[in-house]
């Protein structure tokens, strides 16, 4: 049996006739960073909480290395949650704040400052110690909610959202700090956010849940690059996306006319489809070859450039097709962004496999 | 001086005046009359003898002590009857229950304080409903006074003073984000270091805040203590109104009220030192 620190199975918590979590599972190796990535209400927050020990499932069972907590109150469950507003103590100073559980253990005073000054100096805060709460900035806030918490050598660090009241541009620096941090302690985390891009940056595993479920579970290459369901494809990264009808199904080609009337060539389905069944596509729009065609059987999409977007590195194009329809590609980082101007002509040149398909 | 400037004063006006003729006024005049030495009919001296009378009286120390005492005690039974009602209404109780709740704390301060204390009366008394029931249980063979006594006093107090340690409990604990108790509990508090270590330090300023006002009422009551404690009340409002009232000499009188604004500003400032907190922090939220 494989080492895992933390494995659910079928969990399910209901709010009277509601579902907030609906049959859910997995497992997570020690050490990994498993990230669940999904929509405000999804029930991330319920699920965590589950964790905790703060709600107890209506079905299913939690085991922490191997052994079932469902029994164990919070305050002796073998982990820890980092708030998603941190809920650190404001009559406490940032010393006294990660002493709190030490001393709830009953350590002796000489062993607390012992390890309280160690994990200040791991999260890079030395000299924070006697600060009081509301002196600190808001990511020195993050790094001690987590010191507070890792202090106690949990099993699992379950992590509501932490980033989610910090400003973009900390944010940003977090994401890499955090990621280190755990590299650092060893500790398997569990990560929940509803930013994708927190999520891919910072997770060996990432589950993607909507509406109570677990849509896909992998690496953040497979849920970017091998969506298993419609709901993925369109939320995991950015996408154009499309409808239509299958017209023909060949091997490894599906021929797909949208809506709108455009005639493409799609990819294999994710799903059974048969000629005539509704269908929605999905195109990233770094797949898309700005005035390049493909090689082989591409898709050859004439349209107008209608706007330019102009994001550094990520800058994008939005083009109209004569079907109306309006794609975002992105722009190239070449000398032929140049000509690519309000009004200009365009052609998009879209390989089949770029087109993922999901039966509706 | 800008017009701003001169709305503030006008809206000011009514508070300062206030203070100044129902407090500030008072407290000179009382000031002058107390530092008033009778050496003969209409003729006066200044000095302290007044406040001499008071230090060497073998009465008047004990009852002053004896009131801040028992002020003390009337704070503490509150605070610790108060507390979990508090924090029930605030943390645990939700939607109508709580409004409901709060509203029958609330409920005795619908009838003045005299039909609070007649209905103890009633209750306490020797032909009261106490006795009586007690008689009527078999477990005591005759009447019983429950009236004129300490005890009574004390209950009288901690009722009168309930509203006011609870509703700035209430309102410190319900700011107290669910979150921190969870937290506690996260990090391997029990009920009791939850309650010790984040609920109470959380709600400090509410606590001294009632307490401030509790323990003031309380040493300030007049009506309570005379009619629960009867003879025995003993209490320090009785003496001033005593030498006010009965003996006509407004000049102890006057002594008297300043030695207790003296007493219960030293001990406020005790209990806020001992307490770490400051007034601003206390009353300023
Ligand atoms: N105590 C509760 N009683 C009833 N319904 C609840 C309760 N807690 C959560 N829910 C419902 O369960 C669903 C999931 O809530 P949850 O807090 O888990 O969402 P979330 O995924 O954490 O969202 P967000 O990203 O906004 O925090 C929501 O629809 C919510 O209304
Ligand atoms: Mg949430």
């Amino acid at each position: 049996m494989p080492d895992f620190d933390l494995d659910c199975r079928n969990l399910v918590k209901r709010f009277g006739t509601f579902t907030a979590v609906d049959d859910v599972s997995f497992s997570i190796p020690r050490g990994a960073f498993f990230s669940i990535l999904g929509p405000s209400g999804c029930g991330k927050t319920t699920l965590l909480r589950m964790l905790a020990g703060f709600a107890a499932p209506d079905q299913g069972d939690i085991l922490i290395k191997g052994a079932s907590v469902l029994r164990v109150p919070p305050n002796k469950r073998p982990v820890n949650l980092v708030f998603q507003h941190l809920a650190l103590f404001p009559m406490m100073s940032v010393t006294e704040n990660i002493a709190y559980g030490l001393k709830r253990r009953g350590q002796r005073r000489a062993e607390i400052t012992r390890a309280v000054g160690e994990v200040l100096e791991r999260v890079g805060l030395p000299d924070a110690g006697p600060k009081r709460i509301d002196q600190l900035s808001g990511g020195q806030k993050q790094r001690i909610a987590i010191a507070r918490a890792m202090v106690l050598d949990p099993a699992v660090l379950l992590l509501d959202e932490p980033l989610g009241a910090l400003d973009l541009k900390l944010r940003e620096h977090m994401k890499i700090e955090l990621k280190q941090l755990q590299a650092e302690f060893g500790t398997t985390f569990v990560y929940i956010t509803h930013d994708q891009s927190e999520a891919l940056v910072m997770s060996d595993t990432v589950a993607v849940m909507n509406a109570g479920r677990f849509e896909q579970v992998g690496t953040p290459e497979e849920l970017y690059y091998r969506p298993a369901t419609a709901f993925v494809a369109g939320f995991v990264g950015d996408a154009n996306r499309l409808q239509g009808r299958v017209k023909a199904v060949g091997d490894g080609r599906t021929a797909v006319t949208t809506e709108s009337g455009l005639e493409l060539i799609a990819g294999p389905p994710s799903g059974p489809v048969r000629t005539g069944t509704a269908v929605e596509l999905f195109l990233r729009p770094e797949a898309i070859a700005c005035g390049g065609a493909p090689d082989g059987a591409g898709n050859r999409l004439k349209a107008r450039v209608e706007d330019v977007l102009f994001n550094g590195a990520q800058s994008r194009i939005l083009a109209r097709l004569p079907s109306g329809d309006s794609i975002e590609a992105l722009l190239p980082q070449t000398g032929a962004a140049a000509s690519l101007k309000r009004g200009a002509p365009v052609t998009l040149g879209v390989a089949p496999e770029a087109l993922v398909l999901f039966p509706k | 001086m800008t017009a701003s400037r001169l709305t503030l004063w006008l809206l000011f006006a009514p508070f300062l005046a206030w203070v100044l003729l129902l407090v500030v006024i008072p407290h000179i005049d009382l000031l002058i009359l107390s530092l008033r030495e009778k050496v003969a009919p209409r003729v006066y001296e200044t000095g302290f003898r007044n406040y001499a009378d008071f230090i060497t009286s073998s009465v008047y120390p004990w009852t002053l002590f004896r009131t801040v005492a028992f002020s003390l005690v009337t704070t503490a039974v509150t605070f610790v009857i108060g507390f979990p009602v508090a924090f029930y209404i605030a943390k645990v109780a939700r939607g109508r229950r709580r409004a409901a709740l709060f509203l029958l704390c609330l409920l005795p301060f619908w009838v003045s304080e005299i039909v609070r204390v007649f209905g103890w009366m009633m209750i306490l008394r020797e032909t009261g409903l106490l006795s009586g029931f007690l008689q009527w249980a078999h477990v005591t063979s005759g009447p019983v006074e429950f009236l004129y006594n300490d005890a009574a006093i004390m209950i009288g107090l901690v009722y009168t003073s309930m509203l006011f340690m609870i509703v700035p409990l209430i309102s410190t604990i319900d700011g107290l984000d669910d979150a921190l108790i969870e937290a506690g509990y996260d990090l391997g508090g029990n009920g009791v270091t939850v309650m010790t270590r984040i609920v109470i330090p959380y709600a400090m300023p509410g606590i001294m805040a009632g307490s401030i006002v509790v323990f003031m009422l309380s040493l300030g009551n007049y009506l309570t203590p005379t009619l629960l404690g009867g003879k025995n009340g003993q209490w320090f409002t009785a003496q001033i109104y005593n030498q006010f009232i009965t003996r006509f000499n407004w000049e102890l009188g006057s002594a008297f009220g300043f030695i207790l604004l003296i007493t219960s500003t030293l001990v406020v400032w005790l209990l806020l030192r001992l307490s770490g907190q400051s007034l601003s922090n206390t009353l300023g939220r």
